[in-house]
């Protein structure tokens, strides 16, 4: 090295330190770019659908949303039906859902054995890696029959109820909104359990250990403790499974038995946004596929605010962890 | 109502909701073998070698050749797209952009796209690819097995940022100011020294996402279409295995839904143990972290 004079050391140390700053800047600019394609992903998906659907979106406008009609022979198209019908599968699914990833959290962090925890969690999770079109046959072949052999006996016991039993009063034939909401309510699921079993482990030892030793119940530390402590991140794990709900289309197009009908009955077949479009996109031409364009867009719309929802509630707790 | 009562009323209560809690869990782990029970049992019986040398044209005498190759070709175009983004979008989520409201943004929108429904990124891919190259081929409907891998792709990417961005966390910054110390450029550090730890963290994101995307049936629907023939061609319409699945069940030929329980069967299988070997791997590497 020291037979270089300085002034080549320098020069040559000056034009690496040059190019290396050349270098990192297009890198950083690269990287920024794969970034905000997932930016462009969201915004793109939103903008293609409102701009498939501006035919029926700004032509039919309020009508669209409130109108139950579904003719493409006149050409008149109404979302209402399709809305009712991912509302009602969704709400089912999140009544049956929640309660129970509920009790799975509460089993897998302060009743089961410490041996027992990992593989039972394990293999709720596992329920969420299993695709949605397995749910589909799996509903269809198997679980529609097994709901039309014990529908007449639900509608025997429950049809019975003044104005809660209309619910449960139709033709038991497996098929509709019930049978869809609980085979959405096994898929979502895991989603809701994992995140309620992720912040119940957040919840500081020594607030429980108080509460045990004043001479609470497990119920009553889990109740009184637990569950206020982490009530905005469980709120976000149960928008989670709703935002998974709302979307999801395999599972329920099989078992919906698409029908434009809105009904009071659980037990009649019913449709949803997403299973209009799985069944009908690759026939419809013109107005009608710019209405389930149009539909898509509702969709996306509803199924983001949620997640919005969902995603802020759960940072809430994230934040007061750091802090 | 004496104190005794209170507290044999606080027991009952407590016992209560533990029975409940545990059936709860052996409500969700029965319905997990109910579903992989009649898939292994439905799918093993039909199972065939004609599965993997016939096409679906021959119908119920055929088999799933050409719906496994097309699946095996889209998810891997699929994979060659969104795994160097999303590589690239993580490693800007983590070691460029961690404490700015850019970074924050995208983060929070990743995870949204996480769960966001994949038909409407089957919508979406629609609008953006099928139909602009039906313009240029003149009116006929363009769906391509190209097509098919971006939207599965759109499914795959947030998997791999999430991870990645996660990954890159984990590296000790010790390691960053040993390297920056050295007169290390940058992007150097990044690809060189921190992308080589996180190494095994990144490629166990790309497999998780493989594991999602090769399951997907509904943005395949009005993107690659399906068909019945043999197609290598990513420019062609392609048959995938869930594609398959979904017009064998909606056939009312039983002699179909044997041959749709066997695809399930090898999707399931597939899909379960890239997603079980993955989160072992995870795990492990966690574990030996801390």
């Amino acid at each position: 090295m020291s037979s270089i004079p300085a002034t080549i050391a320098t020069e040559n140390a000056d034009r690496r330190s040059r190019v290396d700053a050349r270098h990192d800047v297009w890198f950083r600019r690269l990287l920024k770019v794969c970034a905000l394609l997932v930016l462009a992903a969201l915004l793109g998906a939103a903008l293609s659908t409102l701009w498939g659907g501006r035919e029926v979106l700004l032509g039919h406008g309020l009508h669209f949303l409130t109108s139950d009609a579904w003719n493409p022979v006149t050409n008149d198209y109404g979302a209402w039906a399709p809305i009712f019908g991912t509302l009602v599968t969704s709400l089912i699914a999140l009544i049956l859902a929640v309660p129970t990833a509920f009790g799975i959290a509460l089993f897998l962090t302060e009743i089961a054995p410490a041996w027992l925890r990992g593989p039972v969690a394990m293999a709720i999770e596992l329920l969420a890696s299993i695709p949605s079109i397995i749910y589909g046959m799996w509903g269809l072949f198997v679980f529609v029959p097994f709901m039309a052999s014990i529908e007449p006996g639900l509608s025997e016991m429950l049809g019975r109820i003044p104005l809660f039993g209309k619910l449960f009063q139709g033709p038991p034939i497996g098929l509709g909104l019930l049978t869809a909401g609980i085979v959405l309510a096994v898929m979502i699921l895991p989603f809701i359990c994992s995140v309620m079993r992720e912040v119940f482990q957040t919840v500081p030892n020594r607030l429980k250990e108080s509460s045990y030793a004043l001479g609470s119940t497990t119920w009553e530390v889990v109740w009184d403790i637990v569950l206020p402590y982490t009530r905005s991140a469980v709120i976000g794990g149960i928008f989670l499974g709703l935002g998974r709900a709302l979307g999801e289309t395999m599972a329920v197009t099989f078992v919906l038995g698409n029908a434009y009908d809105i009904t009071a009955s659980l037990l009649m077949p019913g449709t949803s946004i997403s299973s209009s479009i799985a069944n009908e996109f690759n026939e419809a031409v013109g107005t009608h596929r710019s209405a389930l364009i149009a539909l898509g867009f509702l969709l996306f719309v509803v199924t983001f605010v949620v997640l919005l929802v969902s995603r802020l509630m759960l940072r809430q707790l994230a934040r007061r962890e750091g802090a | 109502m004496t104190l005794l009562d209170i507290y044999f009323r606080r027991r009952a209560v407590n016992m209560t909701a533990m029975i409940l809690s545990g059936l709860a869990a052996a409500v969700g782990l029965a319905f997990l073998v109910w579903i992989l029970w009649v898939t292994l049992k439905s799918g093993l019986s039909a199972l065939d070698l004609k599965l993997f040398t016939k096409i679906t044209a021959y119908g119920a005498e055929g088999g799933l050749s050409n719906a496994i190759v097309g699946s095996l070709v889209m998810d891997l175009i699929a994979l060659a797209i969104c795994a160097p983004v999303g590589v690239l979008a993580g490693t800007f989520l983590a070691e460029y952009a961690s404490r700015t409201k850019l970074g924050a943004v995208i983060r929070f929108l990743n995870d949204i796209l996480l769960s966001a429904p994949s038909i409407v990124l089957g919508l979406f891919v629609y609008m953006i690819v099928v139909l602009p190259m039906s313009n240029l081929s003149h009116g006929a409907v363009s769906f391509s097995g190209l097509a098919g891998a971006v939207a599965l792709a759109l499914i795959g990417l947030p998997v791999i940022v999430r991870t990645t961005d996660e990954m890159l966390q984990l590296v000790p910054g010790t390691l960053r100011e040993a390297a920056l110390s050295l007169g290390v450029p940058q992007w150097k550090l990044t690809v060189q020294v921190l992308m080589r730890a996180a190494v095994s963290g990144i490629v166990t994101g790309v497999l998780l996402a493989l594991a999602r995307l090769a399951g997907e049936t509904a943005p395949l629907l009005f993107t690659a279409f399906g068909n019945n023939f043999m197609a290598f061609h990513p420019l062609n319409k392609m048959e995938s295995l869930p594609i398959a699945i979904y017009q064998y069940t909606n056939d009312p030929n039983p002699a179909l839904h044997a041959i749709a329980w066997a695809g399930a069967l090898l999707i399931t299988l597939f899909v379960l143990l890239l997603s079980l070997s993955a989160r072992w791997y995870l795990h492990r590497h966690k574990v030996t972290h801390d």
